[in-house]
């Protein structure tokens, strides 16, 4: 009798401690949604008002405090397009370009670096990676001008050439570095494994080092995607005719100095000219996660 | 099937030599174990065979040429890596061809030497599977299977074993005893586990320090080692080694007595006599003494019979055919003794064993072995 006793208290007393830490979890649970959701709010505002004002005429815009347009004017997105001398055809034709080119430029020049700098042995190897990684630390800027005179000496302004030939040239730092560290953390014996096969170290790296690393090259893809595609500067600096500019440029010019300019239009570009990114980003999404796991960057 | 030979082969890294001049000669058709502690040089120097690993200085021949600067591909070899180091985004199919696809070869010779591989490690219903959906010893198959599919005349393995449990390790390794009995090719395998060295090889290279300390068949190095290295080494358990003082025919071993040396050791001052397990004879066993004053005897022998000791029982290892009995000395030194898995030993209890001079082992103050006379 006694023992029955102590075992249904004892079972009594675990029951209430399991539902007191649950309480307790969903009380912490419920503190940390609603800080999240909060944070969460606050970031994507700019993005919901952006699209909400990509749907109201432009005496609404900055009239109304609501996010819901009154009326939802598709207007904006037809005149939008060709709001200005040339349409934006030619624009998110030139984006593109542009962009596939660096893409593409990046991912082989870069890989290549990285491998060597991962798995190749060569004179010098700690002082070129030290120099590389040096360059990380050197703003954009900072290199502008003689960049931009080297490349007026070579007859390159008022082309695509400054944008593209420089990402086939292992020119981003940040890619290499991402690289290598995945690159790392692949076994050596299977370099070893494929020498013994009959690979020569390009092969190596062709057959059995890049395969295994497409979440890296996906990460260095949407990267160098998005930073070429939202890249304003670059453009502005060795483009000067409008049939050449990228989208960003374009965007640029819906804004006048004398006041009249056009915001709705503008904001219903801005919209289409982030769906590509979006795009690309939920389509490599899951290669990404892993790229940057797996590069230790996380 | 080709022969190896190593002439003055040394390694250095950074100026920091690791492999000593190793002299070496591999027979064709030989199973060569290369055996030693970590860091002993043992990988090293199979990775320099392979040619994965440059040569500071030296000459290594495989068959009739001098391959020191051959890439790994060109000297005709195949090596089973510890990781197995199987292609992951590969299928078996492809790993076992991707390396006749690199040597050019017809694609019906290929399928030809994939099914044959397959058909001998068993493991034709598996072509089709990525290494990740395969087991330990699966994709250990698959890693001999991407070996033999080249038909080399020299198999490398890296200790292809370590990876796998106790029970798979058995089973591979009598496996790879009969690939060897049924390819006759030569193979040259690294390990640290001496079971594997013991039972598989045709010669073993117990190495030391980048230095090779002796090359024997399993029998020689067990039966004859050359230095007290090696006869620590090899033997599980351990051989039991007790200090001991030699003059006119006799040597004295402090705190136990004394015992005539076997013809042929006429060494004077310190030695080191050598015992294995097995060959410590229980003659009696007691009840157990009182903690305090647990002090060994040591009975003097007849001038050449057996030298008898007494000591207690620190603890009974159990292993079913055989026991391991921890054995305390008078002079504080343990020894081990083997018995037959029978007996009924427990700690505490006070045990007599003997042990007959002409089974020891006799090591001068180098470490050298002191050869009795006929060996």
């Amino acid at each position: 009798m006694t023992t029955t006793l102590s075992i249904s208290t004892t079972a009594l007393t675990a029951k209430q401690y399991r539902e007191a830490r649950a309480r307790r979890a969903k009380r912490a649970g419920l503190l940390k949604h609603v800080f999240l959701i909060a944070t969460s709010l606050i970031m994507i505002y700019p993005l919901i008002w952006m699209i909400s004002a990509s749907f109201k005429p432009d005496n609404q815009i900055f009239g109304s405090l609501s996010l819901w347009p009154a009326t939802f004017d598709w207007d904006n997105y037809s005149q939008g397009w060709n709001a200005l001398s040339v349409s934006f055809t030619r624009f998110f034709w030139n984006s593109t370009f542009v962009t596939v080119l660096s893409v593409i430029g990046n991912v082989i020049s870069c890989s290549f670096a990285a491998y060597a700098f991962a798995r190749l042995e060569f004179t010098g190897k700690n002082m070129w990676f030290a120099l590389m990684m040096m360059t990380l630390m050197v703003p954009y800027h900072v290199v502008l001008i003689p960049q931009y005179l080297l490349f007026l000496n070579l007859g390159w302004v008022n082309t695509y050439l400054p944008l593209i030939v420089p990402k086939f040239l292992a020119g981003e730092a940040f890619f290499i570095f991402l690289m290598i560290q995945f690159f790392r953390q692949l076994p050596r014996e299977l370099d070893e494994a494929a020498m013994i096969d009959g690979c020569s170290p390009f092969k190596i790296y062709w057959a059995i080092i890049m395969p295994l690393s497409l979440p890296a090259m996906a990460t260095a893809a949407i990267f160098s995607f998005i930073w070429t595609w939202e890249d304003f500067l670059g453009p502005l600096v060795y483009l000067n005719k409008i049939e050449d500019y990228t989208v960003p440029l374009a965007l640029r010019m819906f804004l006048s100095q004398d006041g009249a300019s056009q915001y709705g239009p503008m904001f219903a570009m801005s919209i289409l000219s982030i769906l590509p990114i979006f795009l690309f980003f939920i389509i490599f999404q899951r290669l990404i996660i892993r790229g940057i796991a797996m590069s230790g960057l996380k | 099937m080709a022969s190896v030979t190593l002439s003055e082969v040394r390694k250095a890294y950074s100026g920091f030599e690791v492999i000593h001049g190793i002299d070496l000669d591999v027979r064709s058709g030989e199973f060569l174990v290369l055996v030693g502690p970590s860091g002993c040089g043992k990988s090293t120097l199979l990775r320099m065979i392979a040619g994965l690993e440059e040569i500071t200085d030296g000459t290594i021949s495989i068959g009739d040429r001098v391959v020191n600067d051959l890439p790994a591909s060109q000297r005709n070899l195949s090596m089973v890596f510890q990781s197995y180091a199987l292609y992951p985004h590969m299928s078996v199919r492809k790993n076992l061809a991707f390396g006749l696809g690199n040597l050019r070869m017809p694609k019906d010779e290929i399928a030809r030497r994939v099914a044959d591989a397959a058909r001998i490690l068993q493991i034709e219903e598996l072509l089709e599977r990525k290494p990740r959906q395969l087991s330990g010893g699966q994709k250990q198959r698959v890693a001999i299977g991407r070996a033999i599919v080249r038909e080399p005349q020299l198999f490398l393995f890296d200790e292809p074993l370590s990876n796998l449990d106790a029970e798979l390790r058995v089973q591979m390794r009598v496996e790879l005893a009969g690939l060897y009995q049924r390819l006759g090719t030569t193979m040259i395998y690294v390990t640290h586990d001496q079971i594997e060295a013991m039972t598989m090889a045709t010669r073993i290279v117990v190495l030391n320090k980048g230095n090779v300390e002796q090359v024997g068949t399993p029998y020689e190095l067990y039966n004859f080692p050359r230095n007290l290295f090696v006869a620590s080494f090899i033997g599980s358990p351990k051989m039991n080694l007790l200090a001991a003082n030699a003059a006119s025919g006799r040597a004295d071993i402090p705190g136990l007595g004394s015992i005539a040396l076997p013809p042929g050791i006429t060494a004077d001052g310190p030695i080191t006599i050598g015992l294995r397990p097995e060959q410590l004879t229980i003659s009696s066993a007691d009840r157990p003494l009182p903690l305090e004053g647990r002090a060994a005897e040591g009975v003097e022998p007849s001038a050449s019979g057996p030298l008898t000791v007494t000591g207690i029982i620190t603890l009974v290892e159990y292993l079913g055919s055989e026991v391991f009995i921890y054995l305390r000395l008078e002079t504080g030194q343990t020894i081990l003794v083997k018995a037959p898995g029978k007996s009924s030993h427990h700690n505490g209890e006070n045990l007599t064993v003997s042990l007959h001079p002409d089974d020891a082992h006799y090591f001068d103050a180098t470490g050298q072995r002191l050869a009795k006379a006929g060996e």
